[in-house]
């Protein structure tokens, strides 16, 4: 019996091996390939996958066990994840999934014993202007409501093959409601790529320089220093690598930026590359955008049946460049630089400690570029434009335009394209948003701000962001928001370093105290506490701003906290009732005397 | 013409050398920087942040910030103490440390670093987490609860043994230490109470057998010192109340 079963997992396993060519660095791809087929990474498979990569199988195990889209126990073989950002929940999702729970009798998280439905629940897919949303079997489903749902139940019931379910439900808008000068003028596919060949690289790096250019993804280094560092580093062989790793919740331009503008994306990339003297490329795509991979593999071919990609490029006999896509699969960590690039080499994504920086000792400890997409697609404008024009928009430290991710409570959800400096009231009014209490800006790494601050001014100088906007009206408990943040940096810590480890689970579990109504004053000053000691001794970015919402909160919106205090100084953390349970169930007491009364507690002091 | 390098630490002067990191040149000068996740005999880590210091305004782990001219450091601050503090709080009830309880108890790195940095009670939240106790092996026991994912047993056994026992597995708070075989236990694999991975535990997670409580409770490694003049477990000889070095 055995025999066979076995024989054909080393069968399936040698062959997506060697479809990518046994090499370790695609390990991560590898297990994809191996689960799409077979649902889930049993243990055996695992060591099946070690043995003809040649690796150690405590390797394969811990990426196996990292990310969220690889199962190490049995998946049902339609797998079902509702995306649970803050934006998807005012949209009704949590209703929506119990719903599906119910038709379909299967319990959330958990696989039907007849091994054909597993629903679960992800971090945000990315579809906040068109959710709710979820995954199914890794692709995009978009808008659910219960007729959806009704249909959705159907087709697992008869085990209709994805492929045959209808179009519309996977259908994904693009939403621009406002361009400029990234998504509003024409590009001429090659442009750049012909002024880096015309007027040298040099040339279009003074014009990077002048452009003032800096990272889109948040952070803001300067682009061209970027460039810089990376070409004079010492090393022949060097990297360029487009961040498509979108995972900050209510984000959603980079998604949009891949669907209708990859050649742009790719066209900077390559320009990258001729710039610091790089021939590959590698876009990590968050494993949540899948559903854009067989339209961007069809890209990459068009461009290089042009002469855009490949060797040669544009006739040049010593200008050669090709990308490879690496699909992501669930961790928001990847988003952090020398995180994606553990990944890109096939390992769990932890943080790296730097210095070194990428730029001289990135994917497999060679020179890389590591740029946001749509810092990418901005660089392929600049080249053609000129980075005067660039730099004519925009304030006087943060040069040019900025995509923003709109979704939550307006009436225009989607993409907006402003100058930088555009103010947060200015962006309310265009996007429909009348009643907004509060904006999350930036994610939950972000800032949460209240009224009082729509006059101040999206930009470096002010209130930096990758793109994410989130609006809260005035019907919303900003603690909803906050508790939903707070299980999000829970789930996504790597579980590296102590701080991030234990203090995401430490503050969920005190916003959780005081959202239930059994918070007392000390424990916002423990919130206080814990998330300045996170704030300033985490590993990565991540850690460091994971109490961010919870500060910001405290700060914009002390009402929502106080008002669910208990009048008290101070209430145990936990239910000494039922803390006892187990020892009633151990030594099988139901009596009346098993049992704490509030009397008892109030005796001993455990309640007020 | 050849000034000698050095910053400073609390305001004395530390000279270093091009490629020490703060904690290397601290640690050479004779001045101690509490630290779990750092042995100098490994590559730094950087995971546990108990070595937590303030490099001009920016806090950062001195186990893994290069040390440059004309740094100001920051150790023994009220101000990183509690950081610390904290941190140490953090580890004290992710896992289960009952110290009274403990063989390793007063000769414990984890409890010498906490009473060092003025921790007297864990503070948050216990996590309770149930973890199992790996008693197969003859010379051995893993206590898992006692495990705070320093790695320095991963690293030596990988690094220093070439056998590769140990591992870290799982994200985020589900992150733990694994044992390199199918059944996961450590009687299945070639560990031996005289490879580096059994002397590096800064806590009492990897155990010796057949030898508990041969020194005195009272006349144990930190019961009369504290951990800044005695030294880390792992350095010291096994005549002092420090692992066995053979």
């Amino acid at each position: 019996m055995a025999e066979p079963q076995s024989s054909a997992l080393t069968e399936t396993v040698c062959d997506i091996v060697q479809r990518h060519s046994g090499m370790p660095t695609r390990l991560l791809q590898i297990l994809r390939d191996v689960q799409d087929q077979l649902t889930w990474l049993a243990p055996e498979t695992l060591d099946q996958v070690a043995q003809e990569l040649g690796i150690s199988p405590n390797k394969v195990h811990s990426v196996a066990e990292f990310y969220s889209f690889l199962y190490t126990a049995p998946r049902g073989c339609y797998d079902i994840l509702f995306s649970d950002n803050i934006t998807d929940r005012m949209l009704g999702n949590r209703e929506l999934l119990h719903y599906l729970c119910d038709r379909l009798k299967v319990d959330i998280g958990e696989t039907r014993a007849d091994g054909t439905v597993t629903v679960g629940t992800t971090s945000c897919t990315g579809m906040c202007d068109q959710g709710p949303a979820a995954l199914v079997n890794g692709y995009t489903l978009t808008r659910l409501d219960q007729t959806r749902l009704d249909r959705i139940a159907e087709l697992v019931e008869s085990r209709m093959p994805l492929e045959q379910w209808p179009p519309e439900f996977f259908e994904v808008s693009s939403n621009i409601r406002r361009a400029d000068i990234l998504l509003g003028r024409h590009f001429a596919d090659g442009a750049a790529l012909r002024a880096v060949l015309k007027r040298g690289a040099a040339v279009i790096l003074e014009e990077m320089v002048k452009s003032g250019l800096r990272g889109q993804g948040g952070a803001g280094f300067k682009s061209a220093a970027k460039w810089i560092s990376c070409r004079d580093a010492p090393g022949d062989v060097k990297y360029v690598v487009c961040n498509a790793d979108e995972g900050e919740p209510g984000t959603f331009k980079d998604r949009v930026l891949m669907q209708d503008f990859a050649d742009l994306v790719f066209e900077g990339m390559t320009l990258c590359g001729r710039v610091i003297g790089a021939e590959h490329g590698f876009v990590y795509l968050r494993g949540e955008y899948r559903y854009l991979l067989p339209s961007l593999k069809a890209t990459l071919q068009r461009r290089r049946e042009a002469g855009l990609l490949g060797n040669g490029i544009l006739g040049d006999p010593t200008f050669n460049f090709d990308i490879d896509i690496h699909l992501g699969a669930g961790a928001y960590v990847c988003g952090e630089e020398s995180a994606l690039i553990e990944s890109l080499e096939g390992k769990h994504g932890v943080p790296r400690i730097r210095p070194p920086f990428p730029t001289t000792h990135g994917y497999l400890n060679k020179p890389t570029v590591v740029n946001n997409v749509e810092t990418f697609a901005t660089t392929a404008k600049i080249a053609v434009e000129g980075g005067d024009w660039f730099a004519s928009r925009g304030t006087l430290e943060s040069k040019g335009t900025k995509l923003l991710s709109l979704s939550g409570d307006c009436e225009r959800p989607g993409i907006y394209e402003y100058p930088f400096g555009v103010t947060v009231r200015r962006v309310l009014e265009d996007c429909g948003a009348r009643d907004a209490q509060g904006i999350q800006m930036a994610g939950p790494a972000g800032h949460m701000i209240s009224a009082k601050q729509f006059d101040r001014r999206i930009c470096f100088e002010d209130l930096a962001t990758g793109g994410s906007f989130m609006v809260f009206d005035q019907s919303r408990d900003i603690l909803d928001g906050i508790r939903n943040f707070a299980h999000f940096f829970v789930h996504e810590s790597c579980g590296f370093c102590t701080p991030c480890r234990v203090g995401t689970s430490l503050m969920r579990d005190l916003v959780i105290k005081v959202h239930t109504g059994h918070g007392t004053l000390y424990d916002l000053d423990e919130m206080r506490n814990l998330g300045r000691i996170m704030q300033v001794s985490c590993h990565c970015g991540l850690g460091q701003t994971a109490p961010n919402p919870v500060l910001d909160s405290l700060e914009q919106f002390p009402e929502a906290y106080e008002q669910r205090l208990r009048a008290t100084t101070f209430e145990p953390a936990f239910d000494l009732n039922a803390a006892l349970e187990e020892a009633r169930q151990i030594s099988g007491r139901t009596d009346a005397g098993a049992y704490l009364l509030d009397e008892d507690l109030l005796l001993i002091g455990a309640m007020p | 013409m050849s000034e000698e390098l050095s910053f400073t630490l609390d305001g004395r002067r530390i000279p270093f050398q091009d490629g020490q990191t703060v904690m290397d040149a601290a640690l050479a000068a004779g001045i101690y920087i509490p630290h779990l996740c750092f042995n100098p005999d490994f590559a730094p880590h950087g995971s546990c942040r108990v070595c937590l210091v303030k490099v001009n305004s920016r806090f950062q782990a001195s186990c893994t910030t290069p040390a440059a001219d004309g740094l100001a450091v920051q150790s023994e601050t009220e101000e990183l103490r509690e950081i610390r503090r904290g941190i140490l709080q953090m580890l004290f009830v992710e896992g289960n440390h009952v110290c009274p309880a403990c063989e390793k108890s007063g000769a414990c790195q984890l409890q010498a670093v906490a009473y060092y940095v003025g921790m007297l009670n864990p503070h948050f939240s216990h996590f309770y987490p149930r973890r199992p106790v790996d008693a197969s092996h003859s010379e051995a026991v893993i206590d898992f609860n006692r495990c705070i994912l320093c790695e320095l047993c991963v690293r030596a056994s990988r690094d220093v043994d070439g056998k590769n026992i140990f591992a870290v597995q799982g994200r985020g708070i589900e992150a733990h230490l694994v044992v390199n075989t199918p059944s996961g236990k450590l009687g299945a694999t070639n560990f031996s109470i005289h490879d580096k991975a059994a002397q590096v535990c800064p806590t009492g997670a990897i155990l010796t057998k057949h030898q508990g409580y041969n020194t005195p409770i009272g006349q144990r490694l930190y019961d009369r010192k504290p951990i800044s003049v005695v030294g880390d477990v792992a350095h010291l000889p096994e005549s002092r109340g420090g692992r066995r070095h053979d």
